[in-house]
């Protein structure tokens, strides 16, 4: 209990109080996180399940009725008689489970090598370092899609599908590691000058005790801004795979499947097929950057 | 008494070069900073010897070859006839550890922020699997804090008490020695008067050993019993504070203690020394100090004089 | 006494944090004489930066001028606009900070950096303005000066670069110099020749400085008088030889106790217990109060009397010379 109260106090929380960009942004994050834990439950149908499905319901406009249950198809329907509304919330799983998961993989690669790069250096260091380097040459959804490229020929095909989001999350992690390992690293280096790290070395300690116990803690600060704008970047990076075809399956539709479906129906006049996941997409990955933002002038001591 | 830390022919080379690719573009050669070279002395048991010099003079390189952290290029240092560099039995490197301790300039930088106050003063302890039980408490109000500041994070406490805590650190494994790099000058004076007595008090009831680094001659006066003076790395005077006080023999200590300013000194108009310490990288022929020394000769410039012993003190000077 | 250049009165610094206003200077008053050297002392969070900043005009939030007056050459300048204090700043006050690599741009040759500040203050054609700027180096003892103009802030010592700074700080013939910690990163011998250099300027020129120190052998040896500050308050004010002698606050005298040079001989310093209060838990009486041996009920209650400008004067109830009877 005095741990929520010191919290509350604080001056992250209360800097976020005075934030109306950030409470703003971080009601939206926290609703659309909501929607989709719960999306089972709120979704009029589940989307995929062909049994609840009527071709007679095709390009419904929004605000009118299904004329087999009698539901409101809230934000119309697709060719299919899909409920665009419970394919967004379906879609939007996808979205945020690639990019949670792309996010975390590319933040224990990138901190990992940051940390042995920093502390470590010498050829080590060069090593890693030229790696990120070049690769950084290279626009990460290049990478990304140099990668998907690569895992899709390997797997065998029954299996592709199945596999396709996990080799998403292992192309976007692969292109975004390279931001945590040049801040950690850069933050090892300023970390392992300081006194206390002499103090620890002084005694005998470890490596490794003292890059995790003594250096880590006081280099997270920094990730984790780079983790919320990273997963704004994720996101986005997911859609942009799967708008152009290479990304979640037909089967697991994400955000940016919807809107490359979608589009096909713009000039034929559907146009909620195409806007509603657009506009879902744009606000998910602009209140999760727009919170990134704040937390990094929130954590920065210069900006107080 | 008997001699703990035996310091001998101490040198430490540091490769200040360029990448080597904008060694190769530009042409440079490599280039070396010596930092310090051919350092000789002893410390007694349970004696405050102190190492004064500006910057560049190599003070704090000793303390951190002395502790372990660097390791000398050439000469060794032996604390209690174990040397640290090449000892190679392992029962006997842990046991030497637990001998020596550090406390650093900056209170602030010198304790981990994400640590409790326990955590950090029991550290030494927990590394070398000792028993642990009560003992913060104990360290703490041996330090003049309270038992329930185990419990604290380090931001919540005063630079003073910061500095209370690493002594409060220093001495949880039982050391022998404990090397001082700067330990009050970041400091208020009312509050390096606390620390400095605590530390005398700490001296005489747990019989430690100080090695004394700092650029403030009038703490190193009150705390020491022999004092070493530095100039580019390179031990110029040696002597006992009443003697280098009163009669510095070494026409550098002339001239560190009449520029230092002198609380009695009002309005007293000094005659400021010439010149500034050069760059060590490239470091005067000769005796080092021979470019700002007011009494240099053709052989300063030429010839490096030697430590000699003169009267009880030693001191690098031809012509003293 | 002649007019002074500048006289502070009653000047109060806020600091608005999102718990309470803290007082950082509280009722601060004083007077500097032309030619004349105020050392301002204190160990840190005593507010002496706060003062000298107050009078600059570099004060931002959360910090604000709260209440007081600050009078240059007879002129209230702490109501001036930004754009009128920026024009006062170089032209009247000249500023020498502890850092000298902060004070100068690290990307423009230290002549055309005094150059500009030159011709911004003094209505002089480019040519003079060089040779103005040669000869401003010359004067604070940069050997070569006509050579080293060309070069950058980095090829300096760090001595030369705090010469190069107070060069900078006197090339538009200020009237007043805010030296703030001019010494503190500099190596003991080079001290001894920046505060030879700022005593013979001020000596040559008539300017008044204020030195802003914690060092008590700096002021010893450089000023005329001594203000002594303790929790933002003034705690003594008076000619730098009887304070330091014959210090008539407790806080002075044990700040001269527990100096190292004060105990030679001595088998311990002197030390005061305790440590300043922050500005958030000020005691209610004399800040002091909580670390002072003579303290009594009336020293726990009510705050000493705010000194006035004059000379000598001590902020306690019971200052050394006078008898403690409570």
């Amino acid at each position: 209990m005095n741990k929520i109260i010191d919290a509350w106090h604080s001056d992250l929380a209360w800097n976020f109080r005075n934030s109306p960009v950030a409470v703003v942004s971080f009601a939206l994050v926290f609703v659309l996180v909501l929607a989709v834990i719960f999306a089972p439950v709120i979704a009029p149908h589940d989307p995929f399940d062909p049994s609840t499905l009527n071709l007679i319901n095709g390009f419904s406009q929004p605000m009118t009725p299904n004329t087999y249950t009698g539901d409101v198809f809230l934000l119309g329907s697709d060719d299919q008689g899909r409920d665009v509304f419970s394919t967004i919330l379906y879609g939007m799983r996808i979205s945020l489970f690639v990019g949670v998961f792309a996010v975390a993989f590319a933040m224990i690669l990138g901190i990992t090598l940051g940390l042995i790069a920093g502390y470590v250096g010498g050829w080590t260091e060069t090593i890693i370092m030229r790696i990120a380097d070049v690769q950084l040459t290279f626009p990460s959804i290049l990478v990304a899609m140099l990668i998907f490229g690569i895992v899709k020929g390997v797997i065998p095909v029954e299996h592709r599908d199945q596999m396709a989001i996990w080799v998403l999350i292992l192309a976007i992690g692969l292109g975004e590691w390279v931001q945590f390992a040049r801040v950690v690293r850069g933050a090892t280096l300023v970390e392992k000058n300081r006194e206390y790290v002499q103090a620890a070395r002084l005694i005998g300690r470890v490596r490794w005790v003292i890059m995790i116990r003594h250096i880590l803690p006081n280099v997270l600060s920094p990730v984790l801004v780079i983790a919320t704008i990273s997963l704004a970047l994720a996101i986005i990076a997911e859609a942009t795979l799967s708008f152009l075809g290479v990304g979640a399956p037909p089967t697991q539709p994400s955000l940016g499947t919807l809107i490359r479906i979608g589009q096909g129906f713009l000039f034929s006049g559907e146009w909620w097929i195409l806007l509603f996941p657009a506009l879902t997409l744009l606000t998910l990955a602009l209140s999760v950057n727009m919170l990134g933002d704040w937390l990094r002038d929130a954590l920065n001591p210069k900006l107080r | 008494m008997s001699t703990l830390v035996s310091v001998k022919n101490l040198s430490k080379v540091f490769d200040v070069s360029k990448p080597w690719l904008n060694r190769v573009i530009e042409r440079l050669p490599k280039a070396h900073l010596t930092a310090t070279s051919d350092v000789d002395f002893d410390v007694e048991e349970n004696a405050v010897y102190s190492l004064v010099g500006e910057s560049g003079s190599g003070k704090s390189t000793i303390g951190k070859m002395v502790v372990g952290l660097l390791q000398p290029t050439e000469g060794n240092v032996e604390i209690n006839g174990v040397d640290l560099a090449s000892e190679t039995d392992i029962e006997i490197i842990k046991q030497s550890r637990t001998d020596i301790q550090m406390i650093f300039q900056d209170p602030y930088a010198s304790m981990n922020p994400r640590w409790r106050v326990r955590d950090i003063i029991l550290e030494p302890v927990v590394a070398s699997n000792g028993d642990t039980e009560g003992l913060a408490e104990k360290l703490l109000e041996q330090v003049g804090l309270a038992a329930e500041d185990a419990t604290k994070f380090p931001h919540e406490f005063s630079g003073g008490q910061r500095q209370r805590i690493c002594i409060a650190r220093a001495l949880a494994s039982a050391p022998k020695l404990i090397v001082c790099d700067e330990p009050t000058s970041a400091l208020d004076v009312s509050v390096q008067a606390q620390v400095l007595n605590l530390m005398d008090d700490l001296k005489s009831e747990l019989g430690l050993t100080y090695l004394f680094i700092s650029h403030d001659l009038t703490v190193v006066r009150h705390i020491s019993d022999r004092i070493g003076v530095l100039y580019l790395g390179r031990l110029v005077e040696e002597g006992t504070p009443d003697q280098l006080f009163d009669a510095p023999k070494h026409p550098y200590t002339q001239m560190l203690i009449s520029s230092a300013p002198k609380i009695d000194g009002f309005g007293r108009e000094v005659d400021p020394p010439q010149g500034e310490i050069p760059d060590p990288i490239d470091p005067p022929s000769g005796c080092a100090f021979h470019p700002r020394c007011p009494i240099a000769t053709a052989k300063c410039k030429s010839e490096r004089p030697a430590l000699r012993e003169l009267d009880d003190n030693r001191v690098a000077c031809h012509l003293a | 006494m002649t007019e002074p250049i500048l006289s502070i009165r009653n000047l109060v610094v806020e600091i608005k944090t999102r718990h309470a206003i803290l007082k950082a200077v509280d009722c601060v008053s004083y007077d500097i004489a032309p030619g004349e050297i105020l050392g301002v002392v204190g160990e840190s969070g005593a507010g002496k930066s706060m003062a000298g900043n107050a009078v600059i005009g570099l004060l931002s939030k959360p910090f604000s001028v709260a209440d007081g007056e600050i009078w240059l050459k007879g002129r209230r300048i702490d109501n001036l606009s930004r754009e009128k204090m920026r024009r006062l700043r170089g032209k009247e006050i000249g500023v020498v900070f502890q850092d000298p690599l902060t004070s100068l741009n690290p990307l423009i040759r230290i002549g055309d950096q005094l150059v500009e500040t030159i011709m911004e203050h003094l209505k002089l054609s480019k040519k003079e303005a060089e040779r103005r700027a040669i000869s401003a180096l010359e004067e604070v003892g940069i050997p070569a000066a006509a050579k080293r103009v060309n070069s950058y802030p980095h090829e300096f010592s760090g001595g030369m670069r705090q010469r190069v700074v107070i060069a900078l700080a006197l090339c538009a013939e200020p009237s007043l110099i805010i030296a703030d910690e001019p010494t503190t990163a500099l190596d003991v011998s080079v001290q001894a020749q920046i505060i030879a250099l700022l005593k013979r300027l001020c000596r040559e020129r008539g300017t008044a400085v204020m030195l802003i120190t914690h060092d008590m052998g700096v002021v010893a040896e450089t000023a005329n008088r001594v203000a002594v500050m303790y929790a933002g308050r003034l705690a003594e004010i008076g000619p730098v030889r009887d304070v330091l002698t014959n210090p008539k606050h407790p806080y002075t005298d044990g700040l001269m106790g527990s100096t190292p040079a004060a105990a030679i001989g001595l088998e311990k310093l002197r030390q005061i217990p305790g440590s300043m209060p922050r500005l958030a838990r000020l005691p209610k009486g004399c800040a002091f109060s909580p670390r002072c041996n003579r303290a009594t009920d009336k020293c726990v209650q009510d705050p000493p009397p705010d000194l006035t400008a004059g000379e000598g004067y001590a902020a306690c109830w019971y200052s050394l010379k006078t008898e403690c009877t409570g």
